[in-house]
């Protein structure tokens, strides 16, 4: 599959740390753009580059440029505090989240790129005797899909996290809590770069500091766009641009169901191991979970107005470590090391859009959200799925932008504060 | 716990004069028309769901929930978050 890649391995690793580390390649080429392409995929990060591997790896179309208007994965990609899990309530979002879980699963193997996914299980916390019926239903719903997922009574969940503020007059006491085992995270940087290189490695350009100023249409159908680095025709074309997706659109003649928001994230100085789990409250409105290298990763909820700016509202931040430290009184005496933002792109129901545009051969892959990093095996497979046969995979076709015009809503509202 | 905030500094209601951004609640783009009764699926779809979501200078419905509770229309630009002027909405 990647056969024009020289195999990451055990052995490569020794025989290059002999060698003095001159025998490395680069994972991917940056290639000038040619003038035409069989598919023309916007957007480079993971949803993207997932989309081009499928492509070429599912559809045997290999003649496709990545093009992307800064550097790979450097948008929600590489901003996403990395969970993976699909504890979701509605079939149609059980059986798209749990296929992208799936394919994590044997991400690594299949790209020869270690991804680094750790199944460390999630937990989402109740505190309240009607939260823990609302995370018995999802469970339930989980359990009836096939769906691995359990409820934690309050003795188990302080057992597994014994950091948690066991106190029962703090201002969110922990009652109970649900667990999904093969949730965890992974790392986002190698999921992009895994895929760039095996798309890469079977023929795919990936273009990067070339953005669309614009696309020409004729006779309703897209037939190029237009760049920085000049005009590139295709036949079919693909856009996974997240935050970008409202101005793309507006290019091409079309408004989305989108409002793109400011979700931020940070992260703390290093520690050594003190919590295994991905833990999150949606009453305290945050989650944490602890990197390898010892950092806590802390998400919250998003900013609440319409932002492109990138950046997080300090009383964000404040009212999300304090959410933290409720949650964690020992993180209380704990540095800050980086806080930074993303431009999610929320749709009315909290669910993705995947299918045709309103302009005939280009497809969507936008609306994700909060949620995108966990769903981008799936994400990319569906566009290119779409962009292969113009026809929707039987696990995209909820996803479609008309559910807005019919009314069959896949309404994940209640997904919670770690919809990430 | 507070839920709607933004940008830099006080925004000045027309009622209640400067106050801290965080009173003032989003509430959707006034530049939105509903359509009148017997209009398509796909009108009644366009008004509840499709947006300009503009990058840079932006016109929002913003209602002064922590003050007057008056509807309010801000012009603010969605990338650097400055706040322009603030007027009363008109139904």
């Amino acid at each position: 599959m990647t056969a024009r890649k020289p195999r990451y391995s055990a052995l490569a690793l020794l025989r290059e740390g002999l060698r003095g580390q001159r025998g490395w390649t680069p994972a991917w080429h940056s290639p000038e753009p040619k003038r035409r392409y069989d598919a023309v995929i916007i957007g480079g990060g993971g949803h993207g580059l997932s989309a081009a591997y499928h492509l070429a790896k599912d559809h045997g179309i290999t003649n496709v440029a990545v093009i992307e208007k800064a550097w790979l994965g450097g948008g929600n990609t590489g901003r996403n505090t990395t969970i993976i899990r699909s504890n979701y309530f509605n079939r149609a979002s059980q059986d798209i989240y749990d296929a992208s879980v799936n394919i994590y699963e044997g991400l690594s193997r299949e790209l020869n790129y270690n991804i680094m996914f750790s199944q460390r299980g999630s937990i989402e916390l109740a505190h309240s005797a009607a939260e823990m019926e609302g995370l018995r239903r999802v469970v339930n719903a989980m359990q009836v899909s096939g769906i691995e997922s359990s409820l934690l009574s309050r003795d188990e969940v302080l057992a597994m996290v014994p950091l948690l503020n066991p106190s029962p007059d703090c201002r969110w006491p922990v009652v109970g809590a649900a667990i999904q085992r093969r949730a965890g995270v992974a790392r986002h940087d190698a999921v992009a770069w895994g895929y760039a290189r095996a798309a890469d490695g079977m023929g795919v350009d990936i273009i990067q500091s070339c953005d669309v100023t614009g696309f020409r249409i004729e006779g309703g159908r897209v037939k190029a766009v237009e760049t920085s680095r000049g005009v590139i025709e295709a036949e079919v074309f693909g856009m996974a641009v997240a935050g970008a997706s409202p101005e793309l659109a507006r290019l091409a003649g079309f408004q989305l169901p989108l409002l793109c928001v400011t979700l931020q994230a940070m992260v703390s100085e290093p520690l050594k191991p003190c919590l295994h789990h991905v833990v999150a409250s949606t009453p305290n409105g945050a989650y944490v979970s602890q990197s390898d290298k010892g950092e806590l990763v802390i998400g919250g909820g998003l900013e609440p107005v319409p932002s492109f700016a990138r950046r997080g509202d300090l009383r964000k931040t404040a009212e999300v470590i304090a959410s933290v430290v409720e949650m964690f009184p020992a993180f209380s005496t704990l540095k800050l090391m980086r806080q930074w933002g993303g431009t999610v792109d929320t749709s009315p129901d909290n669910s993705p859009i995947l299918g045709p545009s309103p302009v005939p051969n280009l497809y969507l892959n936008c609306g994700w959200g909060t949620g995108g990093f966990k769903a981008v095996p799936i994400g990319g497979k569906m566009l290119a799925h779409l962009m292969a046969t113009g026809r929707h995979h039987r696990l995209s076709a909820p996803f479609g932008l008309e559910r807005f015009e019919s009314g069959r809503l896949i309404d994940e509202a209640h997904a919670g504060v770690a919809h990430d | 716990m507070t839920r709607d905030q933004t940008g830099p500094g006080p925004m000045t209601c027309p009622f209640c004069g400067p106050r801290d951004a965080s009173e003032f609640r989003y509430g959707g783009d006034p530049s939105v028309a509903r359509p009148g009764p017997g209009c398509s699926d796909a009108d009644w779809a366009a008004y509840l769901y499709l947006r300009d979501s503009p990058r840079g200078p932006a016109r929002e419905y913003r209602v002064h929930a922590q003050g007057c509770g008056q509807w309010l229309v801000a012009e603010r630009d969605t990338v650097t978050h400055l706040v322009g002027t603030i007027t009363e909405a008109t139904p």
